[in-house]
């Protein structure tokens, strides 16, 4: 299959600084068709007959979750784009926001009408800042009286966990961010404790692609539960490296071989430092939430590679990025650290590879977000494949 | 227990930290006065994010990812290049106190790794050579 380009239909067409082209292209048409044809429940309806999950690595059901922040009693209710595009490895969002914000603005826009919301926000990573000006803020503001919908561009100051989506609110609130207990969830209580539904940028994306074309043609692209397509970003060891959008279900193969050029691959992290480890000898893996998915960071690693070091560069990671408000992942990540650092210098004890295992264990079930529950990820899969390169690391007694 | 702040501290804090490259003990106590949060919480908020710092930051800011995606590329060279060109090391200021230098996770140019980010601005694909013509259109 060769690539589909549905959510990055006007990327590198439209000129992004310019609302013209995009309205050239069937810009705001599925908004309008929304606004005069629809009702709020027409559209909640034909988002969850598309079967679009969200696409920031959960998967859980777009047109649920509009329905559900719908549902929730309040006069004022938000909605939140989630920009805060920090997973290592994935540079998406970076893509669509630099050469599509139109379509974005149109998303946020119908996702707004179905569930009652008069005010968008849109949580844009500080180190992404520099796409404000002619960017995203320009895009808006040229979209003013086209959408029904005031957007506001809350730019982050630089932390991984906002892009968990209860930290992000408690950022917007301008606070530290740490994650909330659940529930209640966002759609009962989010921002400001209104109701409010948080979605990745390439979930929004969707919407007016969907409203155009119906349920059906959505529906009928993917496997039985994964509907549509997905972007990728591929980076590492590959001649190629950039965003690449394919059905889902295809095979990882065609992404990083035939599309990212990649050679003597050793294996492949799908969903970015959080994702889950495919090696070589299983390249065929259809790409879905069967399956693999994540954000879409991929991350090819060839056979020059030290898994052990990865490791230890993956965790530290997390140990620097977990806001330290629950105990299996603050403490977790710096315990596998120092584990990891004494195999990678090959002072290994015995207990080690046992004592990884119950840490991984103890922060994948018990951490409070997702940060710390596949924070250990990397090293479980690793563990699977790849143990011998652990345990030649371990010091004989 | 903590009482429902009335101000959102984070943007407060931002601009000061634009405004004088830090944020001082002072600065602190006064924001805490002003939106009617603990010191505690404003400290909180101050040593959270990566882009706001207590300690005097240089006048540029230089931010090297050393994510996995940018290691792979070498970004260890380019944190070398910048250390000798400016005599100072990962987490410090140039003696002129023109450069701070950081090592950051994640800025998302993957596709140009190694990369950095220099106030704001990223640069990709980045060789010594190409850093230091960078560093020397700086004012270096």
């Amino acid at each position: 299959m060769p690539q589909k380009r549905v959510v990055l239909k006007n990327c590198e067409i439209i000129d992004p600084r310019d609302i013209d082209s995009f309205v050239q292209r069937d810009g705001f048409q599925a908004l309008r068709k929304v606004v005069e044809e629809m009702s709020p429940e027409e559209v909640i309806d034909e988002i969850k007959s598309s079967g679009l999950r969200g696409r920031g690595g959960a998967g859980f059901p777009a047109g649920l979750k509009l329905d559900l922040t719908r549902r929730s009693p309040a006069e004022e209710k938000f909605i939140i784009c989630n920009a805060d595009e920090g997973e290592v490895g994935t540079f998406k969002d970076r893509y669509i926001l630099e050469h599509d914000p139109f379509s974005l603005i149109e998303g946020i826009a119908i996702a707004g009408h179905a569930m009652g919301a008069r005010k968008g926000y849109v949580y844009l990573r500080q180190e992404y800042s520099w796409l404000l000006l002619d960017g995203l803020q320009n895009a808006i503001d040229q979209a003013k009286g086209l959408v029904n919908i005031e957007i506001e561009i809350q730019v982050g100051a630089g932390a991984y966990v906002c892009g968990e989506e209860t930290a992000l609110l408690e950022s917007i609130e301008g606070k530290r961010g740490d994650v909330r207990y659940r529930p209640p969830f966002p759609p009962s209580e989010g921002l400001w404790r209104k109701p409010s539904a948080v979605h990745n940028v390439e979930t929004l994306m969707n919407l007016p692609r969907i409203i155009l074309r119906g349920a059906d043609w959505f529906s009928a692209m993917g496997t039985e539960r994964s509907k549509g397509t997905k972007v990728f970003s591929v980076c590492g060891d590959v001649a190629n490296p950039g965003v690449y959008e394919l059905e889902m279900g295809s095979p990882l193969r065609e992404l990083v071989e035939e599309l990212a050029q990649a050679q003597d691959i050793k294996m492949v992290q799908v969903g970015g430092a959080s994702g889950r480890v495919v090696p070589y000898e299983m390249i065929d893996t259809p790409l879905s939430y069967e399956t693999v998915l994540g954000a879409g960071g991929v991350l090819v690693f060839n056979r020059s590679r030290d898994v052990v070091e990865l490791a230890r560069r993956t965790i530290e990671f997390f140990e620097e990025e977990s806001c330290g408000k629950c105990t299996p992942c603050r403490e977790g990540t710096k315990r596998m650290v120092e584990i990891l650092e004494r195999l990678e210098h090959h002072r290994g004890r015995a207990k080690d590879i046992k004592l990884m295992g119950d840490l991984s264990e103890t922060m994948m079930l018990t951490s409070l977000c997702g940060l710390g529950q596949a924070a250990p990820n990397f090293v479980v899969d690793t563990l699977e494949y790849y143990r011998a390169d652990y345990e030649s690391r371990i010091q004989p007694v | 227990m903590t009482p429902e702040m009335e101000k959102p501290i984070l943007p407060i804090l931002k601009e000061l930290q634009g405004q004088h490259r830090c944020i001082t003990p002072d600065m602190i106590v006064e924001v805490a006065e002003a939106s009617g949060a603990t010191v505690g919480d404003v400290y909180g908020v101050a040593t959270f994010y990566s882009f706001l710092s207590v300690k005097l930051l240089g006048e540029h800011v230089i931010m090297v990812c050393k994510s996995i995606p940018c290691w792979m590329k070498n970004s260890d060279l380019v944190v070398k290049t910048i250390e000798q060109e400016l005599h100072c090391r990962v987490g410090e200021t140039s003696e002129d106190g023109k450069f701070s230098l950081l090592a950051v996770n994640c800025i998302g140019a993957c596709d140009q790794a190694p990369a950095m980010m220099v106030d704001g601005q990223v640069y990709g694909d980045l060789t010594p050579e190409k850093v230091l013509e960078i560093l020397s259109q700086l004012g270096r």
